[in-house]
Order: C-alpha cells, then structure tokens, then sequence
C-alpha cells in the first residue's frame, strides 16, 4: 500500500466540453463512410432494390472501406460458452455470421461479423454522393431556355437611403443613441446607460413620428425644443436630440431572380417481343439514373415515356415498365413520336431536352433509314440524345445490332452505350454524361 | 477492465460528495492492505458518461494519438448506448504507475464504493502478475502522450499529411497482434539466435564419438533472414524493409508498443476482472455497510458476475474459479484430499501465488476443475450451415475438450498464430510467412485483405502457408492481386 494519499479529481464541466476528444477522428470516420459509399455505388446502382423508390426510402448501404480487418479464424472454429444448465449436443445456439456466442469481450482476436459493415443512408443522400462529381453537359449554355421559375427578394444587409416602408427602427434608433453618446460628452455614463435601457424600446415606436419632424428639422439641429415624442426617461436627463438623416438605416432588399431551367427527359424503350424481363430491367435502370440526375440538375422535370413496338405511344410510367408488349421492332416510330411530343409539348428553345432510347437492336431492316433519319433530327434539337442497347452478355453475336447504323450519326452530342449485365450501367451511365455537346444551339 | 456491462441506474444527483468517496477510499484502503493487496498509488477521476465513452473508445487513456477507427469506436459506443443495448461500465483502470481510474459521476454512492475496492484490486493486479511485469507501468501515460504528439506531428507535416499517415496506420492496425505473445520471454538479438544455431548443429557431445562414425555437422545457413521465424510482424518490417521513411518506421513502433501493452491486458482478462470481483466481494462483505448499502451491494454485485447463457462471462467465470481455488485449499472436500492430497499452503497463499504467475490459458487449465465445467454448464459450440450447434458438452467424455476449446479461445490464443520464415524467399525479397495451423483456418476474406496491409507495409510480394479444408494452401499477394495455390 502506498503511504501517499489517494488522489480524487473532481469532474469540472470546462473539462467535459473539452473533451469532445473524438470529433476529429468521428469526422474523419464519416468521410470515410461518403468515400466507401461513393467507391462502391456501382454495386449499390446494381441492386435492384433502388430503383423507383422513393426519396426517403432508407437503403442499407455495404461499407467496405471502413471494415478493421485482422488475421482471423474462419468458420470452422469451434468456439466454447456457457449454459444454463441444460445443454445438449445438437442444440442450436446462434447463426454464423451474427453475434457468435463466447465472445464477450469485444477486444482483439475478435471474429468477423461483430464489425458492422453497413450503414443506413437514405435514396436522397445516396442520389446525392452519386452525382456529387457527375456534371451534367451543356447545362448553363442555355440562355433562350432559362425561364424564370422563381421571383423572390432576399434580404441583403442596411443602407442608409432607401423607401420608407424598409426603414428598420431598431437599427435607427441605436444610431441615434451612437450618434447622441459620440457627439455629447455632458451625457455622463449613467445617464447613456439610462438612456440606452428606455431608448430602444421607446424610440422605435417613436421614430415613425421622429421621422416627419426630421424634414422639418434638418439643418437646424442645434433648435432645443422638447419634442413629446422622444421619450420621457431621455428628457428627464437631457435636451432633446432629434433624429438626422444620418441615423436612418432600411433595409436591403435584392430581388433574386433564379432563372430555373427546365428539361425534359424523354425514355423510349423498344417493347417489343424480344425485349424480355432481364433487358427491361437494364433499361429501366438506366432511366432511373438519368432521371434522379437530371432531377437534381433542375428545378422543373418533365419526364416522357414512350413505348414503342412497331407503333409508339406515350405511356405512364407503370405501363412503361410493366406491360409486355410483343411484336417486331419500328425504332423510327419511336423516334417520331418523340419528335411529335417535342413539337406540340417542348419547344426546343424553351426545353432542355434529354431523350435516350433503349432497345436491343433488334430492328426491321427496312427501318434503319428512316430511324437514321429521326435519329438524327433528335439530336439536332436535344441537349443529349443517347442510345443504348442492351445485349445480356454474349447474345451481341447472334443478334443484328444498331450500334453499326448509327456510327454513321456525326452529331457530338449522339452517344451510344451498350449494356451487358447490370455493372455496366454506372460506367455507361457515366460515359453518357461524359459527352460533352460543343456545337452551341 | 470494465467492472460491468450494466449502466449503474438512472441518472440522478448523487447524494454524495467527495469528502465522502475520499473516507470509504480510506476505509477501503485499509482493508486491502489487511487482506495482502500490494498496490501502485491510485488516482480517480471523475467523469461523465461523454467523457467516458470517449475514453472507452480510446483504450482509456488520457491522450492517444488520433486515427478514424477511434472515431468509428466512439460512434459504435455511442449509438448502442444511445440505444440502450448497452449501458457503460461503471469504471475504468489503466495500468500505469500511479494507476488511474475513471468513476462515473452519476453513480450511487455505493457503486463507487464498490469500483473503488473493485479498482485495488485490479491495481493489485497490474503490479504484482507477471505478464505486466515488461510492462513499464510508470511511462505507459507519458508513452501514450509522446506517441500522439509525433503523430499529430506527421499528420500535420505537409510533406506527409493525414492520409499517408492513415495509409500505414491502417496497415499496421491490421497486423499489429501479429507479435510475441509472452512478453516474459526475452526475445534474442540475431547474434544470440546465431550462437543457438550453432551450438543445435553440433548437437549432443557424444561419449562414444570413438566408436561411432563421425556424425555429419551441417553448418547452419546464416545468411538467412530471419534466422528463427519471427512473430513481431511489424518490427520485422520497420527493420528489414530498407524503403520505408523514418516516420513510417516511427508509426510501425507506436502500433506495436501500444499492442504489447494490450496484449498482457487480453492475456489475463477473466483472471484479472474475476480477481477484482473476488476483491470487491470480499472488502465490501468486510466494511459492514448498513442494510440499505449492503442490499444495492448484493443487487450490483450480482449483476455483475451473474453467468450469461451464450457467452462466457470474464467476472463470472474468473469469480467462479478464485472461490473454487481458495475453497480447495481451505476446505477440501474427501475426494478431493484423496484425489489431491492434503493441501500444502492456506487458500490466501495460494491465490496470491497464483493472481502471479499464471495467465488465462494457464489459470483455466491448471484451476478449472471437472466439477466446475459441470457446474458452470460450459459447452462448445460449432457452425454447421447457417446455424451454431453445440458439438459438446460437459459429460464424462466431453469436458476435456470443451476446456480444450475454451483454452483455444482465451486470450491471444483467439489469434492466429503465423510467422516470417523468410524475407528473401525466391531470392526475390517475397516475404514468406507460415500459419502454424491448430485445426483452425483463416477467414479467408479477411485474411486476404489483411495480406494486402502486409504487402502495402513490405512492398514487395508476400505470400503466407496455410492450410485450408485440409489442404496445404500458400495465399500470394502481389500487385496483381490475391490468388490461392495448393501445395502439394
């Protein structure tokens, strides 16, 4: 036993506050979190459960960048615990992977699986990180298409002119004390302080009639006449200090204009026979990305979809996913009713126009001239007009492609992706964006 | 170290104040001196439970150097206390000289009695058993502190900065229990390790070297790195990777000092909080406390220690095996005299010897009786598909192995055992490290993710035997990745 005493130290709350020891290291910890998310949103883009629902729906979220890895044992080591008395061989006692019983302790030696690796994020954030480096091509250029979307004022610190209906009391009523205590070396500490505790709520209901006295008044300062509406607390110490002009401080108002785009994002699917559940999904996939971006891009969204077979027509978008069509493949029907809908709905001077079309390149020959055509007016008037074509992995050899048809499209903003499986939808997704539209429209 | 797992009650204003603690600290004190317990001098603050989640999640001590994974810890902590999956212990004690323990403030005035006996007797602990013994317990604060001031430093460096810093951090976390275990034993310097190769090869001085034939002396290969394999994993690193900066070199010391010190901390975790329970039990029982106090003492007490079906409770079993000891050398039972013999030194003599020289591993298989691995129901458990299921259980068949297997989980016998066997393997700097495999594979993810650290910290190829189902196997790790071979 030690002869000194034992040493108490009291809990201080300056230390306490301090001792946010961590918010470092948790800040860090948490970006680290948005990097891990970020590097693997194209697995998470993969999953199906993401698409088409809604913004705060909650997704849980594999985090492989933050795990702790050490050297571990694997599942075939047995491990020991206790009972209550009664067990017997073949009982079942917990899952693997799960909270492994034995292991109280949460120290080193750990087994896998005690580490959580996943996190809650919402649809929202998620979109988010996604596009945080993604910039969506042509998107201030448009001059002809800004509408203005928004008239708001907004409040932007004081000036000393402005309209009587901006006039601020407070602020003019504190001037005035300034202006009084700066000016008057009579006015003793007590008296200001007196002054300053009745002033500023009385003035400012006085100051409405000040005001009309200070027309009056201007350039004839020094005139002592006691003013009824001053206050009382101030006459008791002093003559009357009428308002000046110096004193008036209003309100800035700027009028915030935002001159809110506004796109239109046109999906035209081939639902023909051959475009079965599998290469629905990819489309859809994909359509669901371009239009969360777009979504985040601008304030006004429209969004289009047309379903095509030999003959296209706009749908909703349950019918646009769901239904199952059949029949051969017209591409140029599709493309003709977006140039209809475009016509009568988006005028290009007005609209951001987005329109990509998915199918699996499985066309009537005899069309291919005419989609061409279309294909081409299309990306005349749209910001961005893609194609994709999805060919689950090794059906391109067998099947006609349209890829070879429209290489002949010379049009900068004409991009073509083909989608095998669904980790490609991220990086095609990417590389479509990536397209950058030179010619100005 | 945490006395419980239980939140100590509601938050209320304690009815005590400091004046009070420091009279039962006396009293305590006193009392543990009667009983034999041979302490460092002790300091307690005081916190909240912000404060000490904050030093939950930095291994308790005052200054630590900064890294994410704490930041990870502390949110973890947090979110299940928050939650109420988990309440906070009721203490902390770090092993330094002088000890200092945390106490929460909004506990009763009985929990912080209870914490205080509790925290002599791990004070006890860290003083006398032998696996702190190359613990330095009067530098581990001002150690602690300097390491974080030098990585804050390197952190703030704009020739190095956080991420190069976090880059070998994260690498050297992943492998830094991959060092010596027994820190009692000395460790020889190449040049020891060479004159024990030479003395082996000429082995055994033969009386009849007359007759025999003249045995073949196979010179030992001393170009050889390392001569013996090496477990220190890092250090073999900072001191054979001739491309690593100083302060990469700095960062891997830092990682491995703070590891040794855990290490004697994991080694003896069920003998230490079973000794400060079996202390606390006994100072408390001695201090006759009112009945008010002595009843919420038996409440908290048994909170403590109770068993938890599924788990292995470390107050519990450790409590369970202290009380068996003393009893045995008390009050045998006949059988046991008969089995045993007569007891050669009292009970009180006996736990002292034993509180140190043993370490877990060796305190459960020299102290856990057959009786007892009935008593306490222990069972082993294994996964079969999805599901655990208990393979054996505490009959006359199965007890030994299911103490086997508890052994095999105590302590750092939960980590995998694997050492460098060669730097220089292919004559290609491929680092070369063998799994001493016991029947236990690696996870293989994690394994290979914690090959890919290894490969970061050499910079060269590693590769590391093993054996997986049964087979042989070398996992390789280079810049063109993972990959699997089977030996023969």
């Amino acid at each position: 036993m030690p002869n000194g005493d034992t040493i108490f130290r009291e809990y201080r709350i300056s230390d306490a506050e301090r001792s946010d020891r961590s918010a470092g290291d948790r800040l860090r910890h948490r970006q680290k979190v948005r990097e891990s998310i970020r590097e693997n949103i194209a697995d998470i883009i993969a999953e199906e459960s993401i698409i088409g629902k809604d913004k705060d729906r909650v997704i849980k979220v594999p985090l492989r960048g933050i795990k702790e890895y050490r050297f571990v044992f694997g599942d075939n080591a047995p491990g020991a615990s206790q009972g209550n008395g009664d067990s017997r061989p073949g009982q079942v006692v917990g899952k693997t992977g799960k909270d492994r019983p034995g292991k109280g302790d949460e120290q080193a030696g750990d087994r896998p699986g005690v580490d959580y690796y996943e996190t809650d994020v919402t649809l929202e954030e998620l979109i988010e990180i996604m596009f945080e480096d993604l910039e969506l091509p042509n998107l201030e250029r448009r001059a002809l298409r800004e509408i203005q979307s928004d008239y708001s004022t907004r409040r932007k610190g004081y000036r000393k002119v402005g309209i009587r209906i901006r006039l601020d009391k407070r602020r003019t009523a504190k001037q005035r004390v300034m202006r009084m205590l700066a000016s008057d070396k009579r006015i003793g500490a007590e008296a200001a302080r007196a002054a300053e505790k009745s002033e500023e709520s009385q003035a400012a209901a006085g100051v409405e009639g000040a005001l009309d006295e200070i027309a009056l008044e201007e350039g004839r300062l020094e005139q002592a006449e006691p003013a009824a509406s001053t206050g009382a607390a101030f006459q008791r110490v002093h003559r009357r200090f009428p308002f000046h002009q110096d004193d008036l401080r209003y309100k800035h108002v700027e009028i915030d204009t935002k001159e809110e785009s506004n796109a239109a994002v046109i999906c035209i699917m081939d639902t023909s026979g051959s475009m079965d559940t599998m290469k629905k999904y990819l489309a859809r996939s994909f359509f669901f990305l371009l239009y969360q971006f777009i979504s985040t891009r601008y304030r006004n969204v429209e969004i289009v979809f047309i379903a095509h077979h030999t003959e296209a027509s706009e749908v909703t978008e349950e019918e646009f996913f769901h239904k199952g069509e059949s029949g051969g493949t017209f591409i140029s029907s599709g493309y003709a009713k977006a140039l209809e809908i475009i016509a009568a709905r988006y005028h290009p001077s007005l609209w951001n126009l987005y329109a990509f079309h998915c199918s699996d390149g499985d066309n009537f020959d005899s069309d291919n001239p005419v989609a061409l055509k279309h294909a081409e007016e299309l990306a005349g008037i749209c910001n961005l007009f893609g194609y994709g074509e999805i060919k689950p992995l090794g059906s391109r050899y067998y099947e006609s492609s349209m890829l070879n048809v429209f290489r002949r499209i010379q049009a900068p903003n004409f991009h073509t992706v083909l989608i095998e499986r669904k980790e490609d939808i991220w990086p095609s997704f990417r590389a479509f964006l990536a397209k950058d539209r030179v010619k100005e429209a | 170290m945490s006395a419980a797992s239980n939140a100590g009650g509601s938050p209320h204003s304690p009815r005590w104040t400091l004046a009070d603690l420091a009279e039962w600290d006396r009293r305590i004190r006193a009392k543990a001196k009667e009983f034999g317990l041979d302490c460092y001098p002790q300091e307690f603050e005081l916190c909240d439970h912000t404060g000490m989640l904050g030093y939950m999640a930095y291994s308790g001590m005052p200054s630590h150097y900064p890294h994410w994974s704490y930041g990870k810890s502390y949110e973890k902590l947090k979110t299940l206390y928050d939650h109420g999956v988990s309440g906070l212990p009721y203490e902390m004690v770090i092993n330094s000289n002088p000890a200092i323990a945390y106490l929460m403030r909004d506990n009763s005035l009985l929990l912080q009695v209870l914490t205080i006996a509790h925290v002599y007797a791990h004070n006890d602990f860290f003083k006398n058993n032998f696996t702190f013994k190359s613990t330095r317990a009067e530098l581990t604060i001002e150690a602690f502190k300097a390491a974080a001031m030098r990585v804050r430093r390197y952190v703030e460096d704009p020739s190095i900065g956080v991420d190069q810093v976090e880059r070998i951090l994260d690498a050297a976390h992943a492998l830094s229990w991959q060092c010596r275990r027994n820190l009692a034993i000395k460790k020889l310097t190449p040049a020891q390790q060479m004159a024990r190769a030479e003395d082996s090869a000429q082995g055994q001085p033969d009386p009849f070297q007359k007759i025999h034939a003249r045995k073949q002396i196979e010179a030992p290969d001393f170009h050889k790195v390392p001569l013996e394999p090496d477990e220190d994993l890092l250090l073999f690193i900072r001191d054979h990777n001739p491309f690593l900066a100083d302060w990469e070199k700095d960062l891997l010391t830092i990682v491995d000092e703070e590891a040794k010190y855990f290490i004697s901390m994991m080694e003896t975790k069920i003998m230490n909080e079973g000794w400060a329970s079996y202390w606390h039990k006994k100072i408390l029982e001695s201090l006759e406390l009112d009945q008010g106090l002595h009843l919420e003492f038996i409440v908290n007490h048994n909170q403590v220690v109770r068993p938890i079906p599924g788990q292995i409770n470390p107050y519990h079993l450790g409590l369970k095996i202290w009380e068996d000891i003393y009893r045995r050398f008390t009050s045998p039972t006949a059988d046991e005299i008969k089995r045993d013999g007569p007891p050669v030194k009292s009970g009180a003599e006996k736990i002292f010897e034993v509180r140190e020289v043993e370490r877990d591993a060796s305190f459960i298989r020299r102290y856990l009786t057959e009786d007892l691995v009935r008593e306490l129901d222990i069972f082993e458990y294994e996964a079969r598909g999805e599901e655990l299921v208990v393979s054996k259980v505490a009959d006359d068949d199965g007890w030994r192995e299911v103490k086997a297997t508890l052994i095999a989980n105590v302590g750092t016998n939960s980590i995998p055992v694997m050492k460098v066997e060669d730097a220089d393997f292919g004559r290609n700097r491929t680092l070369y490290l063998k799994h001493y495999h016991d029947g236990r594979d690696l996870h293989i993810e994690y394994a290979e993710k914690s090959l890919g650290y290894l490969q970061r910290l050499w910079g060269r190829e590693v590769v590391l035997e093993t054996v997986l189902d049964g087979k042989r196997s070398l996992l390789c790790c280079n810049d063109r990745g993972f990959s699997v071979r089977a030996l023969k």
